[in-house]
């Protein structure tokens, strides 16, 4: 049976899935069901002067009838009093012993203020602590957050605050809104921090009512930016968690946040580096039981697959992002239609005919042959009508193999190596006999 | 008149007759439309007589936009309403559905045409205009499906359109015919009305040949379309077939939908004689009526039945029976109807019944020549294909319209 067990920057927790710092980790009670119910830590709503929040927070931007593809706050840091988060925090602590628990802070970038909330936050007992250079909407205009997370120097600034006093591991949280990831995360990691964690939320308008004209959410009319996140985010986040974990400056453990809502998009984490997982929007649209098959989707790949710790599997894929001038130019793909099961939908026609390269001729229906077929010669392997492809397996991309060796565009552009004959088909003819 | 079956309350029977295909509240409707998978050249789409752009009309209204997926369907298919509830989509679009290979079951088309053109009914929503007056005239002769498709689309090119119907509602078998779980009269009249509602001049109880001469249209008109459906069920031609108790399928089914569910008289015991849809519509409603026992009886076997096999599984569960290889010789009874005697390979025999309903097709009308092969005149619908689906019907209107339009246009410069 697979170990699922972690320690991340010191703070042990029986499993790698931490509750991220949000509306789920707001109060003793529902960290307590969710420690219950199995996951391994928690990072708590962010601590610091308490704010007022406005009555409309959360806006999603649904696909068909999938709801919450991506998902948007404006929400802020804790509305409750410091000293009422702190006392629920020790308790969490007390009574859940062998679960992380992680405090999210935010305060006013002073240096006595970090101090001070450095401090108490210690006192509680908690195993680590996360400053909250993140969030993109409202604190930021009052100086904080991302406003402090797109600066470097900031970053280093109140870091170097924070570990004049901290005796936890200090995880800094880091902003995608940014140009270059790694500039902020190597300031952070200058200024002592122990860990990194990312990605905090996209800035974002999610969508406009067209009956008002009011951006959502709405509040009275009117909307702010927001902060973006849910499974619409996994992308830029298995990126950006890529770009700091390859970073030879960089050399801190790294807690992945962004859309993460199955064992795959968390194993898919790890793989890329990361050596804990940070959940939120799944469990704002599922609830907390989501854990159960986060734990059994991964041990059971890994039981399958021989890995017995996410050791072994973390950034594993990591030496496989590469540059695109280290990309083989000859490696060569072609589509290939399984007949069998193919439903005759021909969106992969339509997809590669007017996306993409022409390389699919469409034969009449009702003739018992195929109605699609793929012309080799002009593919190009670009994968598309795969992507298209409704039914399982039915387009696949074959390798074609052929006499020539590896060559990548660096090596091609210095003169060495040579090109495999490769598709050139383009229908260019009836556009030009139209001019 | 046969003796007067147990009596359902008016409740029991207004559940009998309850649509049987409900419409998909907003919720269901989005959660299929977002199913569909946006063939490109589409096989529902070919599938269709009237070729609606079936997975347009379907995007639509997964984007929100329910008006303009009301309007691609009632652009190709004037009678989209009526089809989405009574069309054999079995065999039709849903049939063809590329998702009967990969999920076992197609797009409920039927279910989401319906839920875009209820939309456009229900609020009245006007969709097409009259064009431009062009000047000329064009008689429509029957105001069923063929005939009011072909009016509509004439409407939308400018022609000034009059529409004779012998009876004294529009709506052909629409109204009269369609069996009653399937589709009302109020809902067959209100898509009608917005037909009418484009200009179209609708002379009620007129029967051409009978109260008109053919001639008369074509002195008065540009052109003539003939959408007068068919007669008469063919009579069984055996004796005892006029006593009381024997009845016509399409008058019982007629009789039933323009009454109070009550006010139709059903039989205990009901045989229906035939296996076509309309033999498998009576036999269902008979059975709905509060028919104690109804079957089906048949000369042939099961598969030489022409009703499709949905509606013959719609009356198994309606516990309708089937008998087959039965060829009635002769109806028995005193002046009312006792019992029909069949032949069968075993021999002779008597089906007890106080009820026989024909339904063995319909008779061409007769008694009068219309002048088919007259440039000026074209024909549709029932009438010219010798009973179809109104999906049929709509696509042969709308056929014809064209053709017309193409006819009075040539020469002029604005044929299209």
């Amino acid at each position: 049976m697979a170990d699922l067990s972690t320690t991340f920057a010191g703070i042990k927790s029986p499993n790698p899935f931490w509750l991220a710092s949000g509306p789920p980790t707001n109060t003793y009670g529902q960290v307590a069901r969710a420690f219950d119910l199995g996951w391994g830590g928690a990072v708590w709503k962010t601590v610091g002067e308490p704010i007022i929040n406005v009555f409309s927070r959360y806006g999603s931007a649904d696909l068909g009838t999938t709801r919450m593809m991506g998902f948007n706050n404006i929400e802020l840091i804790t509305d409750r009093p410091v000293a009422d988060n702190l006392r629920e925090i020790a308790l969490v602590k007390r009574n859940y012993p062998r679960h992380a628990v992680i405090v999210s802070l935010m305060v006013e970038s002073k240096r006595e203020t970090w101090h001070e909330m450095v401090r108490r936050t210690e006192d509680t007992g908690a195993d680590g602590i996360e400053l909250n250079f993140g969030c993109p909407h409202g604190m930021s205009e009052r100086g904080m957050g991302s406003a402090v997370g797109q600066v470097p120097d900031y970053t280093c600034q109140i870091v170097e605050w924070v570990k004049e006093v901290a005796q936890l591991p200090v995880i800094v949280k880091l902003t995608p809104n940014v140009t270059d990831i790694t500039y902020i995360a190597r300031a952070a990691v200058k200024g002592g921090a122990d860990a990194l964690s990312l990605i905090n939320t996209i800035n974002s308008i999610v969508g406009v009512d067209l009956d008002s004209f009011a951006p959502y959410p709405a509040v009275a009319g009117k909307s702010s930016h927001g902060g973006y996140c849910g499974p619409a985010v996994k992308p830029i986040a298995l990126h950006l968690v890529s770009a700091v974990a390859g970073d030879p400056a960089v050399q801190v453990p790294i807690s992945a946040i962004g859309g993460i809502s199955t064992w795959r998009d968390a194993a898919e984490f790890v793989a890329l580096g990361a050596g804990s997982l940070q959940v939120c929007t799944a469990v704002m649209h599922y609830g907390f039981r989501i854990i159960e098959d986060l734990m059994d989707g991964l041990e059971t790949w890994m039981d399958e697959r021989g890995h017995r710790t996410l050791a072994e599997v973390r950034g594993r894929a990591l030496p496989n992002v590469v540059k695109w001038e280290d990309l083989d130019l000859n490696y060569h793909l072609v589509a290939e239609i399984d007949q069998a099961k193919c439903i005759q939908c021909e969106l992969c026609w339509t997809a590669c005919e007017d996306g993409a390269h022409q390389a699919i001729r469409r034969h009449p229906r009702g003739n018992g042959g195929p109605v699609v077929e793929i012309i080799d010669e002009a593919c190009v392997g670009c994968n598309l009508c795969s992507q298209v492809c409704p039914v399982q397996e039915c387009i696949t991309m074959r390798q074609v193999p052929n006499d020539f060796g590896a060559v990548n565009w660096k090596a091609y552009a210095a003169g060495l190596g040579k090109l495999a004959p490769r598709s050139e088909h383009f229908h260019t003819a009836s556009w030009e006999s139209n001019v | 008149m046969p003796p007067e079956s147990h009596v359902l309350s008016d409740d029991q029977l207004a559940r009998n007759f309850a649509e049987i295909a409900p419409a998909l509240t907003a919720d269901a409707a989005l959660l299929e439309a977002n199913t569909c998978l946006f063939c490109y050249d589409a096989p529902c789409t070919i599938a269709c007589p009237t070729h609606i752009d079936v997975p347009a009309f379907i995007k639509k209204i997964a984007s929100g936009n329910l008006r303009g997926a009301a309007r691609v369907i009632l652009d190709a298919n004037p009678f989209g309403h009526s089809c989405a509830r009574a069309c054999p989509v079995e065999v039709l679009c849903e049939g063809a559905c590329v998702l009967n290979a990969r999920d076992e079951q197609p797009i409920r088309i039927a279910l989401l045409q319906r839920h875009a053109t209820d939309n456009v009914l229900e609020r009245h929503i006007r969709l097409f205009e009259p064009g431009p007056p062009n000047g000329k005239k064009v008689a429509i002769v029957g105001g069923g499906p063929a005939g009011l498709s072909c009016a509509r689309d004439l409407r939308r090119r400018g022609y000034a359109v009059t529409v004779f119907e012998a009876k004294d509602k529009p709506g052909g078998l629409n109204t009269y015919g369609i069996a009653e779980y399937k589709m009302t009269p109020a809902v067959a009249l209100a898509e009608v009305q917005d037909i009418l509602d484009l200009g179209v001049e609708l002379k009620l109880g007129v029967a051409i040949g009978r109260d008109v001469p053919v001639e008369r249209l074509l002195a008065d008109y540009d052109a003539v379309f003939i959408a007068i459906g068919l007669g008469r069920t063919r009579a069984l031609g055996i004796p005892g077939e006029d006593q009381s108790g024997v009845v016509d399928a399409l008058a019982f089914i007629e009789r039933l939908k323009t009454h109070p569910y009550s006010e139709t008289r059903v039989g205990r015991r009901v045989v229906v004689v035939g296996a076509g849809n309309t033999a498998i519509d009576a036999v269902t409603q008979a059975k709905r009526l509060g028919a104690e026992w109804a079957t089906i009886v048949y000369r042939r076997g099961p598969a030489d039945m022409s009703s499709f096999h949905y509606e013959q599984e719609l009356a198994k569960t309606d516990g309708c029976e089937f008998r087959f290889h039965c060829r009635p010789t002769r109806i028995l009874g005193n002046g009312q109807v006792a019992g029909l005697e069949v032949e069968t390979p075993q021999g002779t025999e008597v089906i007890a019944c106080d009820m026989v309903i024909t339904a063995l097709g319909q008779e061409a009308l007769g008694g009068f020549a219309l002048p088919t092969d007259n440039p000026k005149v074209f024909a549709g619908g029932d009438f010219a294909n010798g009973g179809a689906e109104i999906v049929n019907a709509a696509a042969e209107g709308v056929g014809a319209a064209k053709r017309i339009h193409e006819m009075l246009t040539v020469g002029d410069g604005r044929r299209r």
